[in-house]
């Protein structure tokens, strides 16, 4: 237990499922912050499309709620609060547009400016410009972590930079996606075919309205890209990627799969070589990457611990938000 | 190609070098040997059981080395189709001439088809295959795959390989 205690002001850009999410846990898990880490984490800001609230000495849990319910719009923009509002840590938590980064890449670029911390679940920015905002970060002597940008509560940005420290990763492969592995195990397990599980998904909310990103492979071809840049120090793009999703899949072919003793994934796969590829592959049913339902899934091959594989939850706002809060702890531990 | 040998050698000391050395200085790769010390011949040699991967030419010109050093060579046999992986195919494969792509796989002499599962829905619907290769080395089943991948995306058909 430290008994020094920092005060470390947060403010929340974007504030859907994941932001709060991390309003959410930092308001569970303050004083066990504080206690085991020393660091009092208090929220001073968040924006949103409803509006922009701001209070330095922390804000209230009413004015979070009166934000949300849309009747607290307040008079500043979301950059003013990245500028003007004195604070350390900035949450990036906006939807991920993959062709452009916006809105997250100038609320990340002006937050660094302003001399703050970034934490973000952002795949967009990251995966777009990646060298460029790490460069700012450091000429501005400051950090941008985003492990909940790839896997969701399952860690492996930080499992490679802390834990394995000095392996030389050759490989990293896995499920990336769990819309992909929630509809193909679907498939398998009720023998149903590709539209009706679809529709089913879409219906739980684990599918979205639009899902060609998910199904296309697309948003597990932009983790790949985060991982190859971040784990492997490439400079890659989506355009690096070779992408092909789940939508031909057929019961037959996981029938077949499952007579040869396999099943199919969506498997995405980054090696020190520079292959970056997201396909449906065979995977033996006894591998670790045959994980069920929406979880994910991660095998890394290292030169001196061999092959490590983390599963875990891939998506759902307290999950997200367990990474983006072990990112905060981090900065300051 | 991968080999299997049976080789006799003298008990005296140096023997196993003067035997494995050759196969080395010939570029073959020894995947195991086993040294069966128990198992004398009444002529009181040593029987060794090699399995090594080498070029064929270099077989014949390996074999006269070891009889020319006064190793015992028993009896050779080829390791046929050592390695195989399952790949799935998704589209018209009927129809778009299945077999062409497994004489083309057959063809290279050094992988085969040795399975095929069809399933065929219907007529105007995608069918879906399993398709086991057979390949004489990992590196084999490697180009067999990329033959297989290739005549594929010709076809239009998606091939699902394992991880």
């Amino acid at each position: 237990m430290k008994t020094k205690q920092k005060t470390v002001r947060i403010s929340i850009i974007g504030f859907g499922y994941v932001g709060n999410g991390v309003a959410e846990v930092i308001r569970r898990k303050r004083e066990a912050i504080a206690s085991k880490y020393g660091i009092d984490l208090k929220v001073v800001g968040i924006a949103d499309l409803k509006g922009v609230i701001a209070d330095e000495q922390g804000l209230s849990e009413e004015a979070i709620q009166a934000l949300k319910a849309g009747n607290n719009p307040g008079d500043m923009t979301g950059l003013e609060l990245i500028r003007d509002i004195e604070h350390d840590v900035m949450v990036e938590t906006t939807p991920t547009n993959v062709e452009t980064g916006e809105p997250g890449l100038t609320h990340i670029i002006t937050a660094l400016d302003s001399g703050r911390h970034v934490v973000t679940s952002n795949k967009g920015p990251i995966a777009r410009d990646y060298r460029m905002l790490m460069d700012l970060a450091a000429k501005r002597g400051r950090e941008l972590k985003f492990e909940a940008s790839v896997g969701g509560a399952m860690p492996i940005i930080s499992l490679v930079q802390d834990n394995l420290a000095g392996n030389g990763v050759t490989s990293i492969k896995g499920i990336l996606n769990g819309t992909c592995n929630y509809i193909l195990t679907r498939m398998a397990d009720e023998n149903l075919p590709y539209e009706h599980v679809l529709k089913e998904a879409q219906e739980i909310g684990i599918a979205e309205t639009d899902p060609t990103k998910d199904v296309e492979g697309v948003d597990t071809a932009v983790k790949l890209v985060i991982l190859a840049n971040s784990v492997f120090g490439m400079n890659a793009t989506y355009k690096d990627v070779t992408v092909k999703g789940i939508t031909e899949i057929t019961l037959d072919a996981l029938k077949l799969a499952d007579d040869a003793g396999y099943v199919i994934k969506l498997i995405g796969d980054v090696d020190s070589d520079g292959r970056l590829e997201v396909a449906p592959r065979l995977v033996p049913k006894d591998d670790p990457l045959n994980v069920c339902g929406t979880l994910n899934v991660a095998t890394i091959k290292t030169d001196l611990a061999g092959e490590i594989t983390v599963i875990g939850k891939g998506a759902g706002p307290i999950e997200a938000a367990s990474a983006v809060l072990s990112d905060i702890i981090g900065l300051y531990s | 190609m991968k080999v299997s040998m049976s080789i006799e050698l003298k008990d005296i000391p140096g023997q196993l070098v003067l035997a494995l050395q050759p196969i080395s200085d010939f570029g073959g790769n020894i995947r195991s040997v086993v040294h069966h010390r128990d198992k004398k011949t009444p002529s009181g040699r040593i029987p060794l059981q090699l399995v090594l991967e080498i070029e064929d030419r270099n077989l014949s010109v390996l074999v006269e080395r070891l009889k020319e050093r006064g190793v015992n060579v028993v009896r050779i046999g080829e390791e046929r189709l050592m390695d195989s992986m399952v790949v799935l195919l998704i589209g018209h494969i009927v129809h778009s001439d299945i077999r062409e792509t497994i004489d083309s796989i057959d063809r290279t002499g050094f992988a085969e088809v040795v399975e095929l599962s069809l399933s065929m829905p219907g007529v105007e619907l995608k069918s879906s295959a399993s398709v086991t290769i057979s390949a004489v080395g990992t590196e084999e089943l490697k180009d067999a795959l990329a033959i297989l991948e290739a005549a594929a995306e010709k076809k239009g058909i998606m091939v699902i390989a394992s991880i």
